[in-house]
């Protein structure tokens, strides 16, 4: 019986658990419903941890290796799986060493119990429950983490998150999993979940964006519906069949001064747009080779990339010049015009009443220089003829585009 | 005796920015000069369309105002609007100089929480709206070592208007100082993968432009660490291919930021 998840007693054990406790003995029957994994897995910062079942952890091939790295090994095996201690058990100095030791045994056999199918599976519960939070990132939209390891021998390094959308790591919210070992997750069983689980993972590529905001909910991670995702009511396929079929939320932060890109000629202009870009079909990953590098014309890497149909950058090649509203097909700005529309009727005159009152002399200046860029003007009240632009619509100051309250979730 | 003495110091203390500085959850703002708030021409645009109660919002603010004589509705009306233009107010004082330069004591001190990536090792954020335009989105913290945008841990601060900070600060307080610009590095100092994230708490040389170079940023994110999934040894598949594409692009954009430079060099020289 040991093992089960219920933790509600029911009332005739309850009567036994108070006889035994009034006998000042805990006994060694099993009759108490909370096992030391029950207990342990619900203490504050362990809720990252599922339940190993004991029967895998008595089954000896398990536990291979692991006795020389658990010291009082066969005191925490003992604790963990609730056995009464034998008789002779005075040897132990102190038993918070063995709460150590079984501590860390647990996480150890969690490392390995999280790669098994019945591991996975509670995982994979956890998981689209929110049960390990969400990605800090805005543009993730609130997707589901998973705690991940950096290595798989305790001591080395603290428990990681890790967004199967942006693909990146992050830092727990909480202190209270500051002390939690990320070895007993261990490296390999992110890859392996989102091996087994392809439809919770993002796909390399970032397809149609004006078609994904049809659906925003369905960006708010994956809770409570099971159905694959989808993208304007059709299911998004990966035409790798290994990959992640999950449809990548695959918008960029494009820092803006006045409304105006920050250009990439300014000292502090964007260095690291690449870290969370994707290619818009997933043929471009195969453009590049092993080392990194495109496979034609490697030599003429600056213009080289403009032809290769991948977004972003190639906006930015021909600097300030005007008319560049033209070339710029992004189809997250198709987005945020609907959004936009709206606004402007529903905030009214209280656009000037926003932060920015954009100074034209400085912008001027910036622009100048080349430190930002006039390819769209989306600052209303900037006159775009006295800056010598020509074409621009007027906008709001509303530059990014809907991420539907990514604190939700 | 010292609470009712005289002097700018209590009164300081009793003003109403010093209140709404020190209230829970207001960490994120900086002091606004009254100075700034006493000159119309910093208010330009803001007005009673724009902001209910504006006059006598704009007295409770620099502590002008006889509330004695207000009825418990208005003055919550104008209290709720004091907060409300203070907050615009802000998002205009913090792009000047005087602004910049208070939000970047608060940036070295690390008032708007650090980066959660963890190859940002533990960067300080600074505040960033999505919008200009109020009641659009709440406030995101910008991290100038990734170049991301997260939302902030708390709820607290999560629900502040971004239009309070806007879409500019950040990027213009590194624009006027660049000699902040982090290094995409790993920190000196940094203890390499201990166990425990609190050891980012304490390097205190951190925020120190353990900069890029008074030179050039082109070649900045060549030392960007990324986060490479492996299983049992072996790069996942189709993440080493997303990767190695990434790096392409990275690849490129240093190659064409150089040849810019190479170019402007020239003439000069
Ligand atoms: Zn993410
Ligand atoms: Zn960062």
């Amino acid at each position: 019986m040991s093992g089960l998840p219920e933790r509600d007693l029911d009332p005739e054990e309850l009567e036994q658990e108070e006889a035994f406790d009034s006998s000042s003995q805990a006994s060694s029957t099993q009759t108490s419903t909370i096992t030391w994994i029950n207990w342990f897995t619900s203490l504050p910062g362990h809720d990252y941890f599922c339940e190993v079942h004991e029967d895998f952890i008595e089954d000896d091939f398990n536990l291979t290796g692991l006795q020389s790295m658990v010291p009082f090994w066969k005191e925490a095996l003992e604790m963990v799986l609730d056995v009464e201690p034998e008789e002779d058990s005075s040897k132990i100095p102190d038993v918070s060493i063995v709460e150590n030791s079984a501590e860390l045994l647990y996480g150890l056999v969690h490392q390995r119990f999280i790669l098994t199918k019945a591991g996975l599976q509670l995982m994979v519960d956890k998981y689209e429950q929110g049960h390990f939070g969400a990605c800090p990132r805005v543009f993730c939209h609130a997707t589901h983490v998973l705690p991940c390891g950096r290595a798989d021998m305790p001591g080395v390094d603290t428990v990681k998150l890790f967004c199967p959308n942006c693909g990146d790591i992050y830092a727990p919210p909480s202190s209270k999993y500051s002390g939690l070992d990320g070895a007993f997750f261990g490296t390999t069983f992110g890859p392996l979940f989102f091996q087994t689980y392809p439809e919770l993972l993002a796909a390399p590529f970032y397809a149609s964006p004006s078609t994904s905001s049809t659906q925003p909910s369905g960006e708010r991670g994956f809770s409570p519906s099971p159905s694959p995702s989808r993208i304007g009511g059709e299911t998004f396929v990966n035409p790798n069949p290994h990959g992640g079929q999950k449809a990548a939320l695959g918008r960029v932060y494009v820092p803006r001064i006045y409304g105006f890109k920050v250009s990439e000629r300014a000292r502090s202009g964007p260095r690291m747009k690449w870290l969370r870009e994707r290619p818009e079909r997933a043929e471009e990953l195969d453009l590049v080779d092993r080392l990194g590098r495109w496979k034609d014309q490697v030599e003429s890497a600056p213009d080289g990339m403009g032809g290769k149909g991948s977004r972003g950058d190639d906006d930015e090649m021909g600097g300030g010049g005007g008319g560049k509203g033209a070339l710029f097909d992004d189809e997250d700005e198709v987005e945020e015009d609907e959004e936009e529309e709206e606004e402007e009727e529903a905030t009214g005159q209280s656009n000037s009443a926003g932060g920015a009152q954009q100074p034209q002399a400085e912008i001027r200046q910036y622009m100048s220089r080349g430190h930002i860029e006039a390819d769209e003007m989306l600052v209303v009240g900037l006159d775009a003829k006295a800056l010598g632009m020509r074409g621009q619509a007027r906008r709001t100051g509303r530059d990014v585009e809907g991420e539907d309250d990514e604190r939700s979730g | 005796m010292d609470d009712i003495s005289t002097g700018s110091e209590s009164d300081y203390s009793n003003s109403w920015i010093a209140w709404f500085l020190s209230t829970k959850g207001n960490e994120y703002f900086a002091e606004v000069d009254e100075d700034y708030i006493l000159d119309r021409f910093n208010l330009t645009g803001l007005n009673g369309e724009v902001v209910q109660e504006y006059s006598r919002a704009l007295d409770l603010i620099t502590d002008s105002l006889d509330d004695e004589a207000l009825d418990d509705d208005v003055r919550e009306a104008v209290e709720t609007s004091a907060r409300f233009l203070y907050g615009l107010i802000h998002a205009r004082y913090i792009v000047t100089s005087r602004g910049l330069s208070k939000m970047l004591d608060k940036y070295r001190k690390a008032d708007f929480g650090r980066c959660p990536r963890v190859y940002c090792y533990s960067q300080p954020l600074l505040p960033v709206g999505l919008s200009d335009i109020p009641y659009q989105k709440a406030v995101k913290l910008y991290c100038p070592r990734c170049e991301d945008i997260y939302s902030p841990k708390s709820n607290r601060h999560g629900s502040i208007d971004g239009a309070y900070f806007g879409t500019t600060f950040p990027h213009m307080l590194f624009m006027v100082y660049p000699q902040m610009i982090p290094a995409k590095t790993q920190p000196v100092g940094e203890v390499s993968r201990g166990l425990g994230i609190a050891g980012s708490l304490t390097g205190a040389g951190r925020e120190q432009p353990s900069s890029v170079g008074t030179v050039s940023t082109a070649a900045a994110a060549v030392k960007a660490e990324r986060y490479e999934p492996r299983i049992f040894g072996f790069r996942v598949n189709e993440e080493a291919k997303l990767s190695r594409w990434r790096t392409a692009r990275r690849d490129t954009q240093i190659a064409r930021l150089e040849a810019l430079e190479k170019e402007q060099a020239q003439p000069n020289l």
